[in-house]
């Protein structure tokens, strides 16, 4: 997984509540077998005009020029700031995929669907939940001064803008792999035995299950 | 003794290990996989060489993707080719792990959350996992039962455990007795009204209340299937004789000695009567009339009866420009009564509506009719190959295609359109699925939720229709 200590980026302001994953990356890419390329497919739906599949090349879609990934300079942007519920619905981790292919490495919202927080985390993205007020403050900055990098520091967890800072909390078993970008499967087989001990009992008890 | 939620029981059964930093690894007794969000999660292993912990734990079949016709041609059949290669892909890596699989052309294929308690994988007591997010459906069988992203089916695959954090328990409660032509999708649907699309998130939902224990497994399995619409990862209903009836016989399901142990083992599978939920939650379902969506979260419902609201009304500025986006995605009026509303396609399946008793009640109601002439399509996806048999058996299958169904093979086809059964632009469509999202069943299509009982109803009249007046 890739680590994440410390960011500093353009943040891209989605006011919109229950933004669901059908919306991140609608379902015909989700026939793609491998994890690249969804990055030019982040938000399809609302970011071009016409439709389009796995087939069509990017260059020859329409963008909606009215959606904020295609407008300066948020089409640069790598830090992407929404409302509650973010990223609600289907459990595809295509989504955060496509925001981590666009270039996205934080989404600060007031409160994140579960699943898509857990996956988050398992691909170096950082979901940062902020109180509504603090992100309604945050909308409030970007609409003023769209250009200014925000920076996230997860070792500090905080978010610095100018002298502006917010502190934010993060899980702190989350918090650690992600700043040493650990490998899961490979801690959780540090405990193979204790899962085979696990196992070797619950096969006592409920043979049917075995 | 201290008294314990069946969701503490499962869990605290589970728990492996608690890891530093305060998580713990919960052992998975099940994991089913389909061909969409299992291929980067066996790529992921075989970067490693890594094998599959326990390949009998799991078992997969294909069904996101699918096509519904022409069946008999199996993989090859597959006119998209990036589907086909997805299901190639996962008939590859079952074969090179030794998981088992259903395949495209086994009578057994279907959507995962049917085929599960329909072969007795899913049951009581065991923890279950799949990448799916209505993998809550199992729930209904006193199983805990998540859905999980791909970095965690690699993990399951890899070390048969996950890594997760307790939830925290809300009971909701039907009391009272359902009206005619009332069912457990509608239940549900008012319950999402009531608590919002994210009310529930961080919770696991035990059904409980006198109306859930006279429901069969199949609607207690559509009431736990949308509890991920509330944002409840697992639905959960006690286990009991209408339990037992259900599992009995099954193929995965122990028989003999076994069996008796098993059931002996299971009967704890109930919350301790003076159990403490961190919230409950009560409805009177006497008073439930049967519920459709109007807009673009599941959250947005009303009665047949009621009215889309008005933004006007709003409480702030951002739920007045939700709504009012809704409204124009959806292309409604403020106020509009959505009875007599005019549909275009009508879709019964999903893992939320199609089983066997589900058709039965389209069955009964369609029986000697005709679908109305203003509809452009209306299919019926069973559940299952299984379920699909028994239609034929019962006679369900010539009645749907007498009155104008289109009665297809089994997968989850509509409900999320990824392979050709879609909506175009614009058209509205009478659903039995659990998602109403923009772009859900196909770009600019619009999806108003509802129960088999009043999309049959749809169907006959063509306009949305309250079916206790039909």
């Amino acid at each position: 997984m890739q680590a994440f200590t410390r960011h500093s980026g353009v943040v891209i302001p989605l006011n919109r509540r229950n933004v669901d994953t059908d919306a991140i990356v609608p379902k015909q890419y989700l026939k793609k077998i491998d994890k690249q390329g969804f990055g030019a497919h982040l938000f399809d739906d609302e970011r071009y005009l016409d439709p389009g599949d796995v087939d069509t090349p990017v260059q020859e879609r329409r963008p909606n020029p009215d959606f904020v990934l295609n407008q300066v300079p948020w089409n640069q942007g790598s830090i992407l700031l929404a409302q509650a519920n973010f990223g609600c619905g289907s459990s595809r981790e295509h989504a955060v995929w496509a925001l981590q292919d666009f270039g996205i490495r934080v989404v600060i919202a007031p409160s994140f669907g579960e699943i898509f927080h857990n996956n988050c985390f398992n691909n170096g993205v950082l979901p940062v939940c902020l109180s509504q007020q603090d992100v309604d403050e945050l909308f409030q900055l970007c609409r003023e001064h769209p250009e200014q990098p925000l920076t996230v520091d997860l070792v500090g967890s905080r978010l610095q803008w100018g002298e502006r800072e917010w502190p934010f909390e993060v899980d702190s078993a989350r918090r650690e792999a992600l700043i040493a970008g650990l490998d899961d499967i490979g801690i959780t087989l540090e405990r193979a035995e204790k899962i085979q001990q696990y196992e070797a009992r619950r096969r006592r008890e409920e043979p049917w299950l075995f | 003794m201290t008294q314990q939620t069946l969701y503490d029981k499962l869990w605290e059964r589970h728990v492996v290990d608690t890891l530093p930093g305060g998580e713990s690894l919960l052992y998975i007794d099940r994991h089913l996989i389909h061909e969409v969000s299992s291929p980067q999660a066996f790529a992921a292993l075989r970067e490693k060489h890594r094998p599959v912990w326990r390949p009998g734990a799991n078992m997969a079949v294909p069904d996101h993707a699918v096509p519904t016709r022409n069946r008999e041609l199996g993989v090859p059949g597959i006119r998209d080719a990036l589907a086909r290669q997805q299901v190639r892909r996962l008939e590859d890596n079952c074969r090179d792990q030794r998981i088992p699989l259903i395949d495209l052309t086994d009578q057994r294929q279907g959507i995962v959350h049917v085929v599960g308690p329909e072969q007795g994988l899913t049951l009581p007591g065991v923890t279950l996992v799949c990448g799916d997010s209505h993998t809550s459906t199992h729930g209904a069988l006193a199983t805990l039962a998540m859905g999980i992203g791909t970095s965690e089916v690699a993990h399951v695959l890899a070390t048969q455990t996950l890594r997760a954090r307790k939830l925290k328990t809300l009971r909701v409660r039907f009391d009272g007795e359902l009206d005619e032509g009332v069912t457990a999708k509608d239940l549900v649907l008012a319950m999402i009204g009531r608590l919002g699309t994210a009310g529930a998130t961080g919770f696991a939902i035990e059904y409980a209340g006198d109306v859930v224990r006279r429901l069969s497994i199949e609607a207690r399995m559509t009431l736990c299937n949308m509890s991920i619409e509330a944002g409840a990862r697992a639905g959960l209903v006690a286990y009991d004789a209408v339990t037992e009836d259900y599992v009995r016989g099954r193929p995965g399901a122990p028989r003999d000695e076994q069996w008796t142990r098993a059931v002996d083992h299971w009967r704890h599978l109930v919350s301790d009567p003076e159990a403490r939920f961190d919230r409950e939650e009560v409805f009177d379902a006497t008073i439930l009339e049967p519920q459709v969506t109007w807009g673009t979260s599941p959250e947005m419902v009303v009665p047949v009866s009621g009215r889309v609201p008005d933004p006007a009304a709003a409480l702030d500025e951002q739920d007045r420009a939700n709504l009012a986006r809704a409204l124009d995605y959806m292309g409604l009026e403020p106020g509009q009564a959505l009875e007599g509303l005019p549909i275009d396609r009508v879709f019964i399946g999903s893992c939320t509506n199609a089983r066997i008793e589900d058709l039965r009640q389209v069955a009964t109601l369609v029986r000697g009719r005709r679908l109305s002439p203003r509809l452009k399509q209306a299919i019926i996806v069973p559940g299952s190959g299984l379920v699909r048999l028994q239609a034929e058996r019962e006679g369900l299958a010539d009645i749907f295609e007498c009155a104008g169904f289109e009665w297809r093979a089994a997968g989850c086809s509509m409900c999320l359109g990824m392979n050709d059964d879609r909506l175009a632009p614009g058209e509205r469509c009478a659903a039995t699925s659990n998602r109403n999202f923009e772009g859900r069943q196909g770009k600019g299509g619009r999806t108003h939720l509802m129960s088999p009982p009043m999309a049959a109803a749809a169907a006959l009249t063509g306009v949305i229709t309250d079916v206790r007046g039909l």
